[in-house]
């Protein structure tokens, strides 16, 4: 096990140096920036958890991102501090998926019907919290307020409602979750229950022979993504200082499957580099004119599924592996097998 | 004419697997005992396949019942099936491309054991069916004969005590051919085993008893001389071999 764990280990030991030097070297504005940033990588990792490994393409994996935005928005102003509320948006969300994912795993809907309904379920909670503008639309002390979305109240300390968190710390909070996250999802993979994700991944009628109650582990390993997601969507909003219902539109949706092909299946690290490049040449083309954001996007995503298939991490992992294959017989490891798919 | 080694294992009544009008299988009537290998033969489309599908929970039979160790499997997952102790391979080979041979062959013995006794049942299977060579390789990368044999080898690495294969000989070179029945003979000293074929030298060479399907049904259930004497079985099969 841990043989297979060192790659994330050592990303994670990056992420950690990143995490202690970038307040330092950064201005508060990248900082910020930065902060939401990782809130999405942290979704991209929770569907290179359920595609990349568990084969299954939700479609609308945004919307538990958003659903964990909410929830957390709104018991955070019910309950007036922050520590429950996050809890609160985790376990709920994961409530909300194990429910629809009980209905479509043990109804054995097929793959793209799945998609499907992943991705009506977002667009529903899009167009349903657009049109909640107006007094009576409240849950508690909370006014959802339609498409102007609520402002989420930041972080604070453990237990101590008083003592908010400031953008740093916000951010230092928001990158040890994506850290946590990541070991957390890399050690699953690696356990029996990730294994026989993949397998099932791999052919879902073996596993199933093998004695495997393939309905099950699908539940599970969905339920699962279903609550990293919300761990993001609970940092994306404390990253903006509000949550709109524009997180669950089709756009979202796209980008978060975009960020996990670029970045590549069966890999973890890949996608969270691609949303954070992604996120950045985004930013940097929101600055100009002349390039339609959206058409660069459809580009990068059409030049990848043609050129680029695996998306980059596979890719380069392969291209290390043939140089490596290469060279003379001494420095030859053993390699191939479970440790590729850990990263 | 069967030899009869103790409890019934397998066990259908009156099971009829129908495709709209195609009776694929037709109110067969079939027993199994404890410890028999049973060869199921029969011409193309005679409905082995389907009768196998019915067995293992791939299917959900039209009508009838599939009684497995005395329980009642006829709606049973094919999961629910495996976990009886049942090992299965598929006509069409089912393995997992993506992962290694060694990996393949361990989540069938992690399905039973903790992990040091899944892995200690991997590293003897693996030497058992002689894929030492290939433990570290993707399993979709080998030849055909040789992905039947990882998933013979996840068969066997479960230790079931019931066994059901479908044409585990199909496209296998002479020599692995020869290699499968050994290794039929073997799983025998422990378990049941019902194997579909259609290459008749193949089911000359393990000489049980033989269950001939024509057409959804069972024609003749004899040993393989008296069936290969038996003018019916000339017509419906062997005719058109010969
Ligand atoms: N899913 C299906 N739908 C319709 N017809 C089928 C299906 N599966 C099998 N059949 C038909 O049932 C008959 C028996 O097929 P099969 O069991 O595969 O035969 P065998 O394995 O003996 O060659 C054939 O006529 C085949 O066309
Ligand atoms: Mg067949």
């Amino acid at each position: 096990m841990l043989r297979q764990m060192r790659p994330t280990l050592v990303y994670a030991l990056l992420g950690i140096v990143f995490m202690f030097a970038a307040p330092h070297v950064l201005q508060l504005f990248t900082i910020i920036n930065l902060t939401t940033a990782i809130a999405l990588a942290i979704l991209a990792l929770s569907l290179a958890l359920i595609w990349g490994y568990g084969g299954i393409l939700c479609f609308g994996q945004v919307a538990f991102f958003g659903l964990g935005a909410y929830v957390y928005t709104i018991s955070a102003i019910n309950i007036g501090g922050s520590t429950w509320a996050i809890l609160i948006a985790v376990l709920l969300t994961s409530a909300f998926a194990a429910a629809l994912g009980y209905f479509i795993f043990f109804g054995r809907v097929s793959d793209v019907y799945l998609g499907v309904i992943t991705l009506t379920v977002t667009l529903i909670f899009f167009s349903l919290i657009r049109r909640t503008s107006g007094p009576e639309y409240k849950i508690g002390k909370a006014l959802l307020g339609g498409f102007n979305g609520v402002s989420s109240p930041p972080i604070n300390l453990p237990w101590d409602a008083r003592t908010f968190l400031f953008p740093e710390q916000v951010f230092y909070v928001a990158m040890a979750a994506l850290i946590l996250c990541y070991v957390f999802v890399g050690w699953l993979v690696n356990t029996k229950f990730g294994r026989v994700c993949v397998s099932i991944r791999e052919n879902e009628l073996r596993s199933e022979l093998l004695g495997y109650d393939v309905r099950l582990y699908k539940l599970g390993i969905f339920t699962i993504g279903a609550g990293i997601a919300a761990v993001g969507g609970v940092m994306f909003c404390n990253g903006v200082g509000r949550i709109t219902p524009d997180v669950f539109n089709l756009y979202n949706a796209a980008l978060t499957i975009i960020w996990v092909i670029v970045g590549g299946r069966g890999t973890l690290i890949g996608p969270i580099g691609a949303t954070f490049a992604l996120f950045y040449l985004t930013s940097a083309l929101g600055g100009q004119s002349v390039l339609n954001n959206n058409l660069v996007l459809g580009v990068i995503l059409i030049v990848f599924v043609l050129l680029v298939p695996k998306g980059v991490a596979p890719t380069v992992i392969d291209w290390v592996n043939r140089r490596r294959r290469k060279r003379p017989v001494r420095s030859r490891r053993r390699r191939r097998g479970r440790a590729e798919d850990a990263r | 004419m069967t030899r009869q080694r103790g409890e019934v294992v397998v066990e259908t009544r009156d099971l009829c697997m129908h495709f709209g009008g195609v009776r694929a299988v037709d109110q067969v009537d079939f027993t199994l005992f404890d410890r028999e290998l049973r060869c199921l033969i029969g011409p193309n489309g005679a409905g082995k396949s389907t009768f196998f599908k019915c067995l293992t929970g791939q299917l959900t039979p039209t009508s009838g019942d599939v009684i497995i160790r005395g329980q009642e499997m006829t709606a049973a997952e094919p999961f629910e099936v495996a976990s009886l102790g049942v090992g299965i391979k598929t006509q069409v080979p089912n393995v997992f491309d993506g992962l290694t041979v060694e990996e393949n062959i361990w989540l069938s013995a992690r399905r039973w054991h903790g992990d040091s006794r899944a892995r200690s049942l991997t590293a003897a299977t693996i030497e058992r069916l002689r894929l030492g060579d290939i433990r570290r390789t993707l399993v979709g990368q080998l030849a055909h004969g040789q992905r039947q044999w990882v998933e013979l080898g996840m068969v066997v690495a479960a230790e079931p005590w019931l066994v059901l294969l479908d044409e585990p000989a199909a496209g296998m070179t002479h020599e692995e051919t020869y290699r499968t029945v050994e290794l039929i003979e073997e799983i025998n000293k422990t378990s049941a085993l019902i194997v579909v074929e259609h290459d008749m030298q193949f089911i000359r060479m393990i000489s049980r008893t033989v269950t001939l399907f024509h057409e959804g049904r069972i024609l003749m259930q004899d040993t393989m001389e008296a069936i290969s004497a038996d003018p019916r079985a000339r017509e419906v099969y062997l005719g058109h071999r010969a």
